[in-house]
């Protein structure tokens, strides 16, 4: 079995009236890196510093390391975080930022000064440790940001919206700098992100947030590919969501046809009200009659060519489509008032 | 148009000062506008003349001793109402407050009561506690600026790198609170050095601060001294509040958004 | 460190025990004393001795001493209302200046703001004098035949009033002026508002809850002072605070001083808790 670096047990906090996290149950595995995804007021921040232990439960424990450290304090809990707004402190040099930890244990000054600049070599920032903070840029905070946040050699990293910062070139190169750091150091590291792309860039394991509970954990491809729910399979890429009823072992209806369908989920009866998810990239057009098996007829209302991909939205009555295909499959839509749809697609139940 | 209205009320403030500035400089004792030949020899007079220093020197002394006494009692507090936020840390925050919005006459009877009561009267250490209690609001009103300012992200940080709450405080939090216990102090500071009515009501008849002094020779006619001592006076206020703004952010202060909140 | 929690632990108070008091010992008593001592007797030539009657107050309500609080309330209003009147445009210019060159200003109006009254009312009596003052500069230039002495006078309370009210107007003023979303302005003149229009349609109406509290803070604080009637004025211009001085130190008639001192806090607290109120509803309807 494999080793869990965070195990949490029916977590929960409330803010007065406010439940920001709802009974959380999840095993987070040792040595990976985890992001917790969802929108802005969905809980992941709140579980974050739970973990911390900057906010303590109304309910619920926290194991790490199968150690319980719930009634721990921050401070003895030896984790790592990087703040959203990074948290530098701004009477300190660069070096003193990240020596912090250290002094606080007493290591001596050399001691202090030899692991900073380490440290600073590890993320590639080298010979700013004289430096005040405010004389560096936005992407060199951050890096000095990460180096605190790892001189402790913490057996916990977290990370708080860390890239939210950036502008979005420098954002990206980050995610790649930081996995590749994570796999380096090979340390139990959780990002709590809002930005889907940034999770499937970075993370091993994705625990989509809702409404304070956790819609969904597994792998990024597996949660794309296979979303457990309307929400997840929402938040996740852009889907086409259609209200559907199962009529049967492979078959549902929809907007008033039938249509088979590759898979259904298990333990879902005959009659029940389905919610149907198709990846625009799953849709493909064609030239009218709209023959063919699973085809469906319908308008095109809107198109945004932005040159590497283009995303038709096609009008079938009660309701919109998207499709997204690349420069290649283009079609003379012009001339071509009715598409058809192929048969991959993902059923989503409630 | 704009800067000739800016200029027309600094005219306004500084008119007053100048002609103080230019009478401090006649020769001859008598009080005369322009100025009659120059003589800086009623600034040495301050320093010569015991009546004139023990004055200064008592109400320097008195400032310096009232303004700490003032940071003292605001600091904790406004630490208090930031870590805690419970109602009876507000409601003494709003006792801070209060000497400042009353006219200062009603303090300053109430202490005459209950000094002359408390049966210790007459002492410079009144005087002192009186004026620090009296001054409280200023530094109240800008260390808790300073603790509002704190991202709480920075006492976070720390806790997440093995700081307690005591090392916190002493490594993350008073380094960052330092500039606005200065100011309050110099706030403090100078104002209780140009204080009569509390000052007098206190320990009117046996401290003589420098506002008394000034009154009393007032009463009794002019000597060039008073005008000599004014201009210093507001040099030093003048100077305390320079560096004020040359060391801290002074709009801040103030109650402008600072640049980053902009 | 966990913030926003209620402290658990009598340990956790001892940060408060201090302060606490300090002010309870040195703030609260001391009122509280002054209240007590407003009822009791006075005894003549002597002190007082506990009782409870309010004698002291009926007194307050003389022709002599309510004469006195009408004119304190006059010209307190009447420094107040002019402070505000040049201290709102001089402000918004103030703002609309950079940060560096509002500094100077800045320094100069704390320094004023921090003078002693003794200081304020002895430089306006220099220079409203006959010997030493503005009249003799305008003899110079010819504006005026022989000087004059515009001190004792009632328009001299007023200057030193106004002088000793106007940088506390300001420091009112300048938050919320400094605050003022330019982008707001901005927009007005792009409506097609002159500069003096968009003054008077929008940056008037957006802050008036900051002009009415500029206004009775100041008023209070003007209520307060004590020596510019003594020295630019004649005793008909004396306020109540002099008559409170005079009541407490020279008639030993400290029970009565407590009276009027408690009249004045009331007038002066139910002014601030207006000035409160008015800005809590101003920020309820932004």
């Amino acid at each position: 079995m494999e080793a869990h670096g965070v195990s949490l047990r029916g977590l929960r906090k409330r803010f007065g009236p406010i439940v920001a996290v709802d009974g959380v149950d999840l095993d987070l595995p040792a040595g990976k890196l985890i992001a917790f995804l969802g929108p802005s007021g969905c809980g992941k921040t709140t579980l974050l510093r739970l973990i911390a232990g900057l906010e303590s439960p109304s309910a619920g424990r926290i194991l790490l390391d199968g150690e319980d450290v719930t009634e721990v304090p921050t401070h003895r809990r030896n984790v790592g975080m990087v703040f959203q707004s990074l948290a530098l402190f701004p009477h300190l040099s660069v070096g003193d930022n990240i020596a912090y930890g250290l002094r606080i244990r007493g290591i001596d000054r050399g001691a202090q000064r030899r692991q900073a600049e380490e440290l600073l070599e590890l993320v590639q920032l080298p010979g700013v440790a004289d430096r005040h903070v405010s004389a560096l840029s936005g992407g060199q905070r951050q890096r000095v940001a990460i180096a605190r946040a790892l001189a402790l050699e913490p057996r916990l990293f977290l990370l708080d919206e860390p890239l939210s910062a950036l502008d979005a070139k420098l954002r990206e190169s980050m995610q790649v700098e930081l996995r590749l750091l994570q796999r380096r150091l090979g340390i139990t590291t959780i990002v709590v992100t809002h930005d889907q792309r940034e999770a499937m860039t970075m993370s091993d394991l994705v625990v989509v947030m809702g409404h304070g509970t956790v819609q969904q954990a597994a792998a990024p491809l597996a949660i794309y590919r296979a979303p457990l729910n309307a929400f997840v399979a929402g938040f996740i890429g852009s889907t086409n969501l259609i209200p559907a009823t199962i009529a049967g072992a492979g078959r549902i209806v929809c907007m008033g046809r039938e249509f088979a369908v590759a898979s259904l989920p298990d333990g879902i009866a005959t009659g029940a009200a389905a919610v149907l998810s198709v990846r625009p990239e799953d849709v493909v057009l064609h030239p009218p009659p709209a023959s063919r098996p699973n085809g469906l007829g319908g308008r095109v209302a809107f198109i945004r060519d932005v040159g590497a991909s283009i995303e038709t939205h096609v009008d079938c009555g009660a309701v919109t489509l998207i499709s997204v295909a690349t420069p290649k499959d283009r079609l003379d839509v012009d001339t071509v008032p009715t598409w058809k749809r192929s048969c991959r697609r993902r059923l989503a139940s409630w | 148009m704009r800067r000739a209205g800016i200029g027309l009320v600094i005219l306004f403030l500084v008119a007053p000062l100048l002609v103080i500035a230019a009478v401090s400089v006649n020769e001859k004792k008598r009080l005369l506008f322009p100025p009659h030949g120059f003589s800086l020899s009623w600034y040495g007079a301050i320093v010569a003349e015991s009546e004139w220093l023990d004055p200064v020197l008592r109400s320097l002394g008195i400032a310096a001793m009232a303004a700490a006494v003032a940071v003292s009692i605001a600091l904790p507090l406004a630490y208090f109402l930031w870590r805690y936020r419970v109602f009876y840390a507000k409601a003494l925050f709003a006792i801070g407050l209060i000497p400042f919005a009353l006219p200062p006459v009603i303090t300053a009877l109430g202490y005459l009561i209950f000094w002359s009561s408390s049966g210790w009267s007459g002492t410079m250490a009144n005087v002192v506690l009186s004026h620090g209690v009296f001054l409280v609001t200023l530094p109240l009103v800008t260390v808790s600026l300073g603790f509002e300012g704190l991202d709480p992200a920075l006492t976070e940080a720390a806790g997440t790198m093995g700081a307690d709450d005591l090392q916190v405080l002493r490594t993350i939090v008073l380094p960052l609170i330092l500039p606005y216990m200065v100011s309050g102090y110099a706030f403090a500071f100078v104002i209780s050095l140009n204080e009569y009515i509390v000052a007098f009501m206190v320990a009117g008849f046996t401290v003589e601060t420098l506002p008394i002094k000034l009154f009393n020779s007032l009463r009794y006619g002019y000597t060039p001294v008073m005008a000599s001592v004014t201009v210093v006076f507001v040099a030093l206020a003048a100077l305390i509040f320079g560096l004020v703004a040359r060391f801290g952010d002074l709009p801040r202060l103030l109650g402008a958004l600072g640049p980053r909140e902009r | 460190m966990r913030r926003g929690e209620p402290p658990r632990t009598l340990r956790q108070h001892a940060a408060l025990v201090y302060p606490g008091a300090m002010l309870g010992v040195l703030f609260l008593v001391p009122f509280a004393i002054m209240i007590a001592v407003s009822l009791y007797h006075r005894v003549e030539q002597g002190f007082y001795e506990p009782g409870f009657e309010f004698t002291h107050y009926a007194r307050f309500f003389t022709s002599f001493f309510s004469d006195h609080l009408l004119f304190s309330l006059f010209i307190a209003a009447l420094a107040s209302a002019l402070c505000v009147l040049v201290g709102f445009p001089f402000t918004y210019a103030l703002v609309r200046l950079g940060r560096r060159a509002q500094i100077p200003i800045l320094v100069l109006l704390l320094s004023v703001l921090s003078l002693s009254e003794v200081i304020v009312g002895f430089a306006w009596s220099v220079l409203l004098s006959k010997n030493a003052g503005l009249s003799n500069l305008l003899v110079w230039i010819g504006l005026l035949a022989k000087p004059l002495a515009w001190s004792p006078s009632f328009g001299a309370v007023l200057c030193g009033l106004s002088y000793l009210t106007f940088p506390y107007t300001i420091l009112v003023l300048y938050p919320p002026l400094s605050r003022l979303d330019r982008e707001m302005v901005e927009a007005a003149r792009t409506l097609g508002a002159s500069p003096a229009r968009t003054f008077a349609t929008v940056v008037i109406p957006v802050l008036r809850p900051a002009i009415l509290a500029a206004f009775i803070l100041g008023f209070v604080f003007t209520l307060g002072s004590y020596l510019t009637p003594q020295i630019l004025g004649r005793p008909q211009h004396w306020t109540l605070s002099v008559l409170i001085t005079d009541q407490a130190i020279y008639a030993a008639n400290i029970p009565f001083a407590a009276a009027m001192a408690m009249f004045l806090t009331l007038v002066s607290l139910a002014l601030v808790a207006a000035t409160l109120a008015l800005n809590r509803s101003a920020r309820r309807t932004p």
